[in-house]
């Protein structure tokens, strides 16, 4: 107990790396699977045959390989220097915002024709009847898999250890090198990624109850 | 001068040619009803008239707009053509009042307390003002479709398209729609109505439309395509549904 004690602070600073990274990656993956849905859906044939592409190449390469693609593969490029946390950021974006883009894509095309049909005959415009009228109601169905993907993904983060970056996992190794006592560390980390999921979908069940279909 | 001028309309979907050879006209304040076998194209008909269909061939002129002209803006043309569905279409996730406002504030930009002000007016018209509040999944299926007129009339358009706005109702549900509808037609409204109610037809059109296989096979005021149908077709059809 003693151990679990003095690890603690450096547990809670690694969880904070960890929640920092998937915060700031879910949301910039969201973004992305947005645009690459409305692109997959678009009428444009090149901006169809671009997200086909990312889609099908980040569902079809592992997530670590993604991670050193990026992190050592394009830097050794040297046309540009990333350091690892951006490259671990950017990695966990890139990843969700491919799942992100099929899912978004499912929600959109699960909403009725007939709405999309009833707002252009009132005069809206494609963009206004998108915005009003088929993603506010595609967003309260696709919450479910959001959850997951986004549980999926705080999940990854925990990969990003590998680069050398400070996150739970990490802090988990460092830990249990200083004190030998890999049973108690490993527990903990695990307590701690299990608490933090399940608040998560706690509050995803909250949304989904609030915003239920009526 | 006639408000809506159809000419040589067809419409193929993919190799199949749904309607054939379609011209008609039709006057401000006519109330003509569109009527035949299911699969006779006379809801895509319809729906060619604010080209909810892509156009295959033809012109069709609404107000002095020709919606076959690729420049058109297609979004103007349709502030002024309301649209009644068979399966009402409200917006599940907006309230009663909010459907019916939601259009004249977003493409009219009508003020809100104006829209609000004439969304009551209306759905005060087709009786449901006491639900403005509701969502549409708490209406029963008569409720949704006044609903959905009262939504189409919020912006003030010069004409009104229907199709089969009664087919999906039950029964006892169906009067109280057409109990607006004919309201609407008395005041003079602009109707196109696809409908399968051919006592509705007789008593509030002015003109029926007999439809079948993409042609308009006949055409005449209510109490002679009824009585006395000319074509073989007409007379098959009526002596089935009356």
């Amino acid at each position: 107990m003693e151990v679990a004690k003095t690890a603690f602070p450096f547990f809670l600073e690694g969880l904070q790396i960890t929640l920092y990274i998937f915060i700031i990656a879910v949301i910039a993956g969201f973004i992305i699977g947005l645009i690459v849905a409305l692109m997959r859906l678009s009428p444009l044939k090149i901006l169809n045959a671009i997200a086909i592409v990312y889609i099908d190449v980040i569902r079809g390469t592992p997530f670590i390989v993604q991670l050193f693609f990026i992190y050592f593969g394009l830097n050794s490029l040297e046309w540009l220097s990333m350091d690892r946390m951006y490259a671990g950021i950017l990695t966990v974006a890139i990843n969700a915002g491919a799942y992100f883009a099929e899912i978004i894509r499912a929600g959109i095309q699960s909403i009725d024709k007939g709405q999309t049909e009833a707002a252009r005959s009132l005069g809206m415009t494609g963009r206004q009847t998108m915005t009003q009228i088929i993603l506010p109601q595609a967003f309260r169905r696709m919450l479910p898999t959001i959850t997951n993907q986004s549980i999926i993904s705080l999940k990854d983060t925990s990969l990003l250890s590998i680069i050398g970056i400070a996150d739970l996992t990490q802090q988990g190794q460092v830990q249990q090198a200083t004190t030998f006592e890999p049973f108690i560390v490993w527990t903990v980390v695990g307590l701690m990624y299990f608490v933090v999921i399940y608040l998560l979908s706690l509050l995803a069940k909250f949304l989904e109850r609030r915003f239920t279909l009526r | 001068m006639s408000i809506i001028e159809v000419k040589q309309l067809k419409k193929s979907f993919g190799s199949n040619e749904v309607l054939k050879d379609i011209s008609v006209e039709i006057q401000e304040k006519e109330v003509v009803c569109v009527i035949g076998p299911s699969g006779s194209g006379k809801s895509t008909f319809l729906r060619c008239l604010n080209r909810l269909e892509d156009i295959t061939g033809g012109t069709v002129v609404i107000d002095t707009h020709d919606i076959t002209n690729p420049k058109v803006d297609i979004n103007k043309v349709r502030e002024e053509v309301g649209m009644v569905f068979q399966h009402f279409n409200l917006f599940p996730h907006k309230t009663v009042l909010e459907n019916v406002t939601l259009a004249p504030m977003k493409v009219r930009k009508t003020e809100k307390s104006q829209a609000k002000q004439r969304a009551l007016e209306l759905l005060d018209k087709v009786g449901l003002r006491e639900k403005a509040d509701n969502y549409p999944g708490e209406l029963s299926g008569g409720q949704k479709q006044r609903v959905a007129i009262a939504r189409a009339l919020a912006m003030n358009p010069k004409i009104m398209l229907f199709d089969e706005p009664t087919s999906a109702l039950d029964p006892e549900m169906v009067g109280d729609v057409l109990a607006v509808m004919k309201q609407l037609a008395l005041e003079g409204m602009t109707m196109i109505v696809v409908t399968h109610e051919m006592g509705f037809a007789r008593e509030v059109g002015d003109r029926v439309l007999f439809m079948d296989g993409g042609f308009i096979v006949e055409e005449n005021i209510p109490s002679l395509l009824f009585d006395a149908p000319q074509h073989e077709r007409t007379q098959s059809f009526l002596s089935k549904v009356l």
